[in-house]
């Protein structure tokens, strides 16, 4: 049983959103951060991107897939958990889950095969037996090429990501609505939040991008490309001074306000979240990252490519935990405060096993990487024209130069 | 603080008796007649002697238009005996650790309080002693509010909780996935995913003994009637009575939920 301080309602004592629920934001954050990224070069043509874009795509697919998985892991009757999207309640904003995920995964799914299109072709040409059936299927059995369709592409792609980033950040702005619409916890019921939660998940979603981008470069054995790497940054330290801000100034206002919650929720934060916020989400995940990416932007010039590479990856990686710690404080720290305004209970530990244990969660937050390998084997994920060509088994079964429509 | 586990009351005889020549007669019917009879009419002889309603038992089905259930508690009447919490578990096999009605006992100075609740109050409230001078001492029984606007029911995504017609809110066990979304959206503290069941369960006010004419188990048991049970479409209703013409208070009125359980003599120190 937890210690309580203080009185707490006798139902307020048990923690109903665990583990997995910090897990579900922290992925779906992956999500809209990596397309975020995606977008920056599809939609809003920052050439720097260019090396990084497919990678970002892919990744933000990968974990799009496992999204939902945390939510069915949590649920007291997960056979069930269809009904969300079958029977939806719409006064219910989580009713509105089966429609966002649904609608984003059909716009994704879509724009990974507008962009790896004549990829898909390319592979399908060069392969043989199985996988050459296989990608005659991702390629639905089309094979144009010419300049036409691929200029039909190029606009789909920019129409499709015009529509999926809204639809992105919709996704996960509705994460943090969920929270802070909840006007019974004065932790987590503040307009802020889905703000909060979508800069945090831009900062997640750019660091991961920054620590994979060196992880295949090393696995390529080449260097990250430098501008590349200093656009990251640079986006990252944007994102995280903004992030940073708005966490902050939801706690100001609230000890300024002197608000009715605040003597509770100063006593949440100093005590029980001493280590998981102040020192984790503000100083170790905050205030470092924000020196580092600061001595690579405002010292681009100077730098050496390892030195770059590493303060900025070292930046990532605090902000990874930065992130995972302020979605934590959110979702535990929120049930660590009884509604009665006037007690406490110990912090939480998830338990190791089971449902919804520490190991469960690891293997949660791999699976993305392990789709994202076979994505890569699949269809790769290195930007389109640095694919080695002529490749293939059989030079002689490549199309000839000019032919636009290709009988397999 | 008087220790009362000792003297916990059980369920006591109506303070209150009805008409004696009426009882007596129905008494000695109860005596002569089957057992069916003499059952149904000790509950009249019940119903008559208490300012709760009843809904028709016997004459056909319940009809959900005909009422709007309310629940009055006035503070100062309160013994902290937890007869109530008990009659709740019995009555509805709340599971052990998880309450659909509890027992709060504020011990109140005037610079500092101290509130507890062991266990809910089912076993009463051993004595307290506390670092400073106590000027006042009260309990307060709480339970859901069945809020007219009430965000549990707003939350979940399923519209496995719902709220009836005649202003219970309930939750379908078999529609409910057990999200604790609404566990989170109760500004009281009401709700809870039962380790058995694995959904969000609450008070429902005994909806199954109230459309059968019968009270709610912890108004029953009530042995000092802190805890009233009323019809709002009832005019002459005391309990109606009551809520329209006394200075009546609710809890957290600022979240605007619009709660159907009354307070009488509210202290400043409940939330």
């Amino acid at each position: 049983m937890p210690e309580i301080t203080g009185f707490s309602f006798p139902n307020d004592i048990h923690v109903w959103w665990s583990l997995m629920i910090v897990m579900y934001p922290y992925i779906t954050g992956f999500v809209a951060g990596a397309f975020i990224v995606t977008s920056l070069y599809h939609l809003f043509g920052r050439k720097e991107f260019k090396p990084i874009a497919r990678l970002a795509m892919a990744t933000s697919f990968a974990f799009l897939l496992v999204a939902a998985l945390p939510l069915q892991l949590h649920l007291g009757h997960p056979e069930r958990g269809p009904m969300v999207m079958v029977t939806p309640h719409f006064t219910s904003a989580m009713a509105g889950f089966g429609i966002l995920y649904s609608g984003y995964l059909v716009v994704l799914l879509l724009e990974v095969w507008f962009v790896w299109r004549s990829e898909i072709i390319a592979r399908a040409r060069r392969s043989r037996g199985f996988m050459r059936g296989l990608y005659k299927a991702l390629a639905l059995w089309t094979y144009d090429t010419s300049p036409e369709a691929l200029e039909i592409d190029h606009k789909a792609i920019t129409l499709l990501a015009g529509i999926g980033l809204p639809m992105a950040c919709m996704l996960h702005g509705y994460v943090g609505f969920i929270f802070g619409a909840i006007k019974a916890n004065p932790w987590w019921s503040t307009p802020l939040m889905p703000v909060i939660f979508l800069m945090s998940a831009a900062v997640s979603g750019i660091a991961l991008l920054i620590v994979l981008f060196q992880a295949v470069s090393k696995l390529n054995r080449r260097q990250a490309d430098q501008a590349c790497v200093s656009a990251l940054a640079r986006w990252l330290w944007f994102f995280l001074i903004i992030t940073i801000t708005l966490e902050l100034l939801e706690i100001v206002v609230m000890a300024y306000e002197r608000s009715e919650p605040w003597i509770i929720i100063s006593e949440l934060i100093t005590t029980r979240l001493q280590f998981s916020y102040v020192t984790m989400q503000m100083i170790v995940g905050g205030l470092i990252p924000l020196i580092l990416l600061g001595v690579v932007v405002l010292m681009n010039r100077y730098l050496h490519p390892r030195v770059r590479n590493a303060l900025s990856t070292s930046a990532a990686v605090l902000c990874l935990f930065q992130v995972f710690s302020m979605r934590w404080n959110i979702v535990i720290g929120g049930q660590l405060l009884s509604k009665s305004l006037r007690g406490l209970r110990s912090p939480y530990e998830p338990e190791v096993f089971g449902r919804e244990g520490i190991i469960a969660a690891i293997a949660l937050f791999l699976a993305p990487f392990v789709i994202l390998f076979v994505f890569d084997r699949l269809l790769g994920t290195q930007p389109a024209e640095e694919e080695p060509a002529g490749h293939g088994d059989e030079p002689g079964s490549r199309a000839p130069a000019g032919t636009s429509t290709v009988t397999l | 603080m008087p220790d009362t586990r000792h003297r916990l009351p059980v369920v006591q005889p109506d303070a209150e008796p009805g008409t004696p020549g009426r009882r007596q007669f129905l008494a000695s019917a109860a005596r002569l007649s089957t057992g069916a009879l003499a059952f149904f009419a000790f509950e009249r002889a019940e119903a008559g002697s208490n300012p709760a309603p009843a809904a028709k038992r016997s004459s056909g089905e319940y009809n959900w238009d005909e009422h709007r259930w309310t629940y009055l508690i006035d503070t100062t009447k309160c013994i902290g005996c937890g007869s109530c919490v008990r009659a709740c578990k019995a009555e509805n096999g709340v599971p052990d650790g998880f309450y659909r009605t509890w027992v709060e006992r504020y011990v109140v100075g005037t610079e500092k309080s101290f509130v507890d609740s062991p266990e809910g109050g089912l076993n009463g409230f051993p004595s307290v002693q506390v670092d400073f001078h106590a000027s006042k001492a009260f309990f307060v029984p709480k339970m859901c509010n069945h809020c007219a606007a009430t965000p549990c029911t707003q939350v979940c995504p399923v519209g496995a909780s719902y709220r009836t017609k005649d202003g219970v809110v309930l939750v379908d066990g078999k529609r409910c996935i057990g999200c604790a979304y609404c566990v989170q959206a109760c500004p009281f503290g009401s709700r809870f995913l039962s380790p058995v069941t694995h959904t969000a369960e609450k008070c429902t006010w005994c909806y199954h003994r109230i459309t059968k004419g019968l009270r709610p188990a912890c108004v029953e048991v009530c042995p000092t009637q802190t805890r009233l049970f009323g019809d709002m479409k009832r005019e002459d209703d005391p309990v109606r009575k009551i809520i329209e013409t006394e200075r009546v208070e609710i809890l957290q009125a600022h979240l605007l939920t619009e709660p159907q359980c009354y307070y009488l003599h509210l202290d400043k120190e409940v939330r």
